[in-house]
């Protein structure tokens, strides 16, 4: 690619010289026959160019294509991977565009700045020395003049660079403001209140546009200087060559040559100057880009092997005869869960969310966290999975730290429903079928009629509708219970349920409950729940308050005794 | 016509290839929207103009002075040794070069604040238009393109504006000015050189049209790209609690790779273009040098015009160069500018009323004095819960008929809410409860009939004042990145902060917002991230109450709620809701307590109407569901 750049370069080069030599052999001593050949080999050089470009061009463009699509797909891969406390930090459209806009600035770069810095600095070079072999002092001159082009070309960049990060940022922070109207769009209509966000993005607007109008005017120096430069020592070239030609020190020919290629000048100047505005821009983008890399997940993979990981011979697939709503653990010795004297705070915050917790589940059993909104119930939740983890003590998965076993595994154990139903954009299927890929048509049946989400087999196109985001939109209700199913087809070890039923009418909610009695009968599982009706599912129910377990114990046992636990399950105000 | 019509709006988002009628659609309508954008930079425009043109022509000024300077400048310095007529040219070659540096600086700002005036009117006119876009819109169109079309899309614009457009525009007036040039200086060689617009001509023509799909290809995939990254880090918790990673890396794989595969094709396209057109270049300065130098020799022409000539050719095909490099980013923001008309064009289906019809003032005039004005909303003093003089209005359906798609969810409904009156709707999912709902607050206009505020057609409602009147919540509590209190008053803009800790205080949220590391001025986080569902429920509930609208609508906007907070907002509700106008839809029975009445709904029909404690005692559906209720609370 190099090489035909190179060769591209030295043969469009060589076009002014045929110039000299028409002008001073065949029309200074009137030679027809020689305007043939030169003329034919004019041609051929210029052919030659435009092939070799086009292989550049070509070869470059697929590596640059390529280059860009590595990037973003590790960029992506990279972002999945990072804890969640990461992405309640950043705002998204921040990560939006440095996955868009400033990939786009390293393409560009890469894909011509690069390519061109090349070319255009091999230009300079090979038409300064065939100018300085053409008249040695007026080469000399014109070779100079550029200098301060290029003393230029580094103030600008200075003043560029400032620039195009404030604009890159603005926009960022744009972004944010347009994602959050969009996605919230049906707050907005329902407070009308269109026009105050309207107000907002307007602002951010204007000034994103403030900086790209400063952007604009310090190009115009840029490019108006770069056009002055270049024309007047052409003007100068045509004096001193005058005077040159009077002191047959150049021939006519020779000068007409030494404008044209003087002009070839011009082209790898401007170049340069496009190459440092871009050069600068990638800069900037690769830094942001690689603010992202930089960032270690928090959350590691243990490396742990357990034998346990096997529960069935097909890995995470059971024995064939436990169906999804029935059996028990085999062995019936997976699973036990200990909170060994948990504690969490977030992080740049002193006060702890979580204090303390000691909390042991039996293989099978089921237990109910019962608190306050607040009480940091679903924070409890998400340290099983790892989705954040605990900044004090330790939790115990059968016996081993959730922090030594490898991520995958311990997903895999622990299957998963939130009370905020999140589905992906794919058919009701697949959105099922997550936590067991290889689960059967009739198993995935039963989970959905256990989840009372049959309504998927009555959608257009039953379980190969599409939902989620790009697809079909379901009700909150019935994406919790695709959610359920999802959870309960995955048959894990621990079952961690936060507020599942939230989104269900009273009836579907009981006959989700009584199918739930059976699944969690031989399940650990950990179950945020709010209702009296839900409790029915405990095994044992434990009280958070404040951070803290305040109590542990049966629902009847703990409503005649915790006046907090009466007060929690009970419509009306206890006063005891 | 009907075929037009079916090409409305953003219809034509998907297409790839589109015939040639489709494309001058197209085309008609970015056209015109970006002449109305530029209507009020009339003279801006005009500068810009008469700025490039004289630039122009001071840079076709030098090779023209050079072949002067060549054939009446150097020859009698040679011959008598007078510098004169060489000084003179030189002179009017400085001046030309003057000229163009103070006019190319004056066109590359100008047509960077049009331009970006421009794009931020675009900005404002697509953010209003989204937001005025029905939620049916939203829904089908979802929030990745809404957002794509706002960033990426934009952005492709704002950068033609940046880079493009200058060399685009100098290009086109440069092969005009030269081609007009040469023939001026010698027609037989300057037809040479016009010759090689036939293949020129042909060769962008191929370009365009091969470019046009291509980067409408690039756009619709980026936009895919976009929307499967917005989804992933939206809901990053599922994605790992699911290892969805790796699935999600070989979808995003496969998008960015489609992406890659677009973007590869147009530089592929540029790559044949851009050297093709310096191929047209160097052949016919070949035959210039041979056909001129013939001349020359002949005595037709001077050497001068052939050193013009030789300068001249380089500015005619350079430039051209330059708008193939150009040219994607000319495209790129002719396909953004097409789907953003597309997005513009779409009509609200819920359209503002052409002919406002005023409500009733409500309450008594002389209590409210200020209802007219959104800025002058009733500020301090009595607090906000309860505001006195709060009073509903009535609302009303007549023979409403409302469907999705085929399926009919209201066959037909009539029902009368007395102002003041709290409606409790019941009844299983899918019987159109939430249809009721969307239709009060006018999310959708109903197919048939009407529906009433105070007897006048929701349709003939200002949003402005509809949204002032009807205020409804749901169970999914969006927030805005912010603090609590701008979260809060969002349904108050300018509630003063004692209002806010009122209304907060009201619905049981002061203790645990005091118990924030920064209470009120506590950030939410992304999306309220920081708060839990029950803590996100009971602001949006608080943001409610602040608005005090005369209508308020519930849909499940307690389920999420523990047992003690729905309690508080329970409490809350009975002093809210005193007065005013209320739609209560909840699966807790408990809810339903505070109503006035009860309608059981059963497929889009309602099968009992009255009084809960009337219908109680019956033997009913609501009798029926109560029992069980009250059984799964033992």
């Amino acid at each position: 690619m190099i090489a035909a750049a190179v060769a591209a370069t030295a043969a469009e080069i060589a076009i002014p010289l045929l110039t000299k030599s028409v002008i001073d052999g065949a029309i200074a001593h009137h030679d027809r026959a020689l305007l043939i050949p030169l003329g034919l080999a004019a041609i051929g050089l210029g052919a030659a160019t435009a092939a070799l470009n086009l292989v550049r061009r070509w070869v470059q463009g697929n590596a640059v294509a390529n280059m860009e699509k590595t990037i973003r797909d590790d960029l992506y891969g990279h972002l999945q991977r990072l804890h969640a406390s990461f992405h309640d930090d950043w705002q998204s459209g921040q990560l939006l565009s440095r996955a868009t806009t400033d990939l786009s600035s390293i393409r560009r770069f890469a894909g011509f700045g690069i390519v061109f810095l090349l070319i255009s600095v091999l230009t300079f070079v090979a038409v300064t020395g065939l100018l300085i072999r053409l008249n040695w002092w007026l080469g000399l001159i014109t070779g100079c003049m550029f200098v301060p082009v290029l003393m230029f070309c580094t103030r600008f960049e200075r003043r560029y660079k400032v620039l195009s990060r404030r604009v890159q940022d603005q926009e960022g922070d744009l972004a944010t403001l347009i994602e959050e109207a969009a996605t919230g769009v049906r707050v907005l209509k329902a407070l009308g209140r269109g026009r105050e966000s309207a107000a907002q993005h307007d602002a951010q607007a204007v000034e994103v546009c403030k900086t790209q109008v400063a952007k604009a005017s310090l190009l115009g120096s840029f490019w108006s200087v770069l056009d002055l430069i270049p024309n007047a020592a052409i003007g100068l070239i045509v004096v001193l060559g005058a005077i040159a030609v009077t002191h047959h020190a150049l021939t006519l020919g020779g000068l007409v040559a030494f404008i044209t290629l003087a002009l070839q000048l011009v082209w790898p100047i401007e170049a340069l100057g496009y190459i440092i505005a871009s050069g600068e821009e990638a800069a900037t983008a690769a830094q942001r880009v690689l603010e992202i890399f930089d960032t270690e997940p928090e959350i590691k993979s243990g490396h742990t092997e357990r034998a346990l990981a096997k529960r069935g011979p097909g890995g995470w697939d059971l024995p064939p005869g436990r169906g999804v709503t029935g059996g028990s653990s085999p062995g019936g010795k997976q699973g036990r869960l200990w909170f060994d004297h948990v504690s969490f705070s977030y992080p740049k915050s002193h006060q702890p969310v979580l204090r303390d917790i000691d909390l042991q589940l039996e293989p099978g059993e089921t237990v109910v966290l019962a608190g306050a909104t607040g009480a940091g119930k679903t924070t409890l939740l998400q340290l099983v999975p790892r989705l954040a983890d605990v900044t004090g003590g330790a939790i115990l998965l059968d016996g081993t730290d959730i922090r030594d076993l490898p991520l995958p595994w311990l997903r895999a154990a622990v299957g998963c429903a939130f009370e905020e139903a999140t589905l992906f954009s794919a058919s009701v299927r697949e959105n099922v079928l997550f936590g067991a890929p290889d689960a059967s048509d009739d198993e995935i049946e039963a989970a959905l009629t256990a989840a009372q989400a049959r309504f998927a087999f009555r959608l257009p196109w039953g379980l190969d509708t599409r939902i989620g985001e790009q697809g079909m939109a379901l009700s909150g209700g019935q994406r919790q219970r695709v959610a359920l199913a999802r959870a309960i087809l995955a048959r894990p070890a621990v079952l961690i349920l936060d507020d599942p039923l939230s989104a269900l009418d009273v009836h579907t909610e009981e006959k989700v409950t009584r199918a739930l009695g059976t699944i969690l009968a031989g399940t650990t599982a950990l179950v945020v729940a709010h209702r009296p009706s839900t409790m029915a599912l405990a095994d044992r129910v434990a009280l958070l308050d404040g951070g803290v377990i305040a109590a542990t114990g049966d629902h009847r046992e703990l409503l005649a005794t915790q006046p907090g636990y009466a007060a929690l399950m009970m419509m009306e105000e206890v006063s005891a | 016509m009907t075929a037009d019509a079916a090409w409305r709006g953003i219809a034509t988002e998907q297409v790839d290839e589109v015939t040639t009628g489709l494309a001058a659609l197209l085309r008609r309508r970015s056209r015109l929207l970006l002449a109305d954008l530029l209507r009020p930079h009339r003279r801006g425009v005009a500068w810009i103009a008469a700025a490039i043109v004289v630039s122009s022509l001071a840079a076709l000024a030098g090779p023209w002075l050079v072949g002067v300077a060549i054939d009446n400048g150097i020859p009698p310095l040679i011959h008598s040794g007078d510098p004169a007529p060489l000084l003179r040219i030189a002179a009017v070659f400085a001046a030309a070069v003057g000229v163009q540096a103070v006019t190319t600086r004056m066109f590359v700002t100008m047509t960077g604040r049009v331009g970006q005036s421009v794009v931020l009117e675009l900005r404002r006119r697509l953010f209003r238009h989204c937001l005025r876009l029905p939620v049916a819109f939203h829904e089908s169109y979802t929030s990745g393109r809404v957002i794509s079309r706002q960033t990426s899309d934009i952005e492709a614009i704002s950068a033609l504006f940046e880079e493009g457009l200058d060399s685009l525009i100098s290009a086109a007036l440069t092969l005009l000015l030269v081609g007009t040039g040469m023939l001026l200086l010698d027609w037989p060689l300057a037809l040479v050189v016009l010759g090689g617009f036939v293949p020129l001509t042909w060769l962008t023509g191929w370009f365009r049209r091969e470019s046009v799909v291509a980067y409408r290809r690039i756009r619709e995939a980026n936009a895919l790209v976009i929307v499967h990254f917005v989804e992933t880090f939206g809901g990053i918790r599922a994605v790992q609690a699911f290892r969805r990673e790796r699935r999600n890396d070989a979808i995003f794989d496969g998008l960015s790779g489609d992406y890659a595969d677009a973007s590869r094709r147009a530089s592929q396209l540029i790559a044949v273009y851009a050297p093709g057109i310096s191929l047209v270049g160097n052949v016919i300065t070949g035959v210039v040098l041979f056909y001129g130098g013939l001349r020359v020799i002949d005595g037709d022409i001077r050497v001068g015009v052939l050193a013009t000539f030789l300068l001249y050719l380089q500015r005619f095909f350079d430039p051209l160069q330059d708008v193939a490099q150009f040219y994607n980013a000319f495209q790129g923001a002719g396909s953004a500018l097409e789907k953003i008309s597309g997005v513009l064009e779409e009509e609200p289906s819920v359209p503002e009323p052409a002919a406002p019809a005023a409500l009733p003032s409500r309450g008594s005039a002389a209590a409210e004095p200020s209802r007219g004005s959104a800025a002058a909303e009733p500020s301090g003093g009595s607090g906000v819960v309860p505001r006195p003089g709060a009073s509903g209005r009535q609302v009303r359906f007549e023979s409403v008929r409302f469907g999705y798609r085929e399926t009919t969810v209201l066959p037909d409904l009539d029902l009368d809410i007395p102002a003041g009156q709290t409606v409790a709707l019941v009844g299983e999912t899918g019987a159109g409860k939430t249809t009721i709902a969307r239709l009060m607050a006018r999310f959708y206009d109903p197919g048939e009939g009407r529906v009433l505020l105070d007897g006048v057609d929701l349709r003939d409602v200002p949003d402005r004042v509809l949204r002032r009147e009807v205020v409804m919540i749901t169970q999914e509590s969006f927030l805005f990145g912010g603090s609590v209190a701008a979260n809060i008053r969002l349904g108050r803009p300018g509630a003063s902060g004692d209002e806010v800790i009122a209304a907060a205080t009201a619905i049981g949220a002061h203790d645990f917002i005091t118990a924030l590391p920064s209470g009120y001025e506590t950030g939410v986080g992304k999306r309220g991230g920081r708060l839990s569902a029950g803590q996100r429920q009971l602001i949006s509930f608080a943001r409610a109450f602040i608005a005090a609208p005369s209508v308020l609508v519930l849909d499940e906007a307690t389920a999420l709620l523990d047992i003690p907070s729905e309690r508080l907002v329970q409490a809350a509700l009975r002093t809210v809701l005193a007065g005013r106008t209320a739609v209560i839809i909840a699966h807790r029975l408990s809810t339903v307590a505070i109503a006035d009445r009860v309608l059981v709904l059963r497929n889009g029909r309602i099968i009992e109407d009255g009084p809960p404690d009337r219908l109680l005692g019956g033997d009913g559906e609501y009798a029926a569901l109560h029992t069980s209720w009250a059984a799964s609370l033992a």
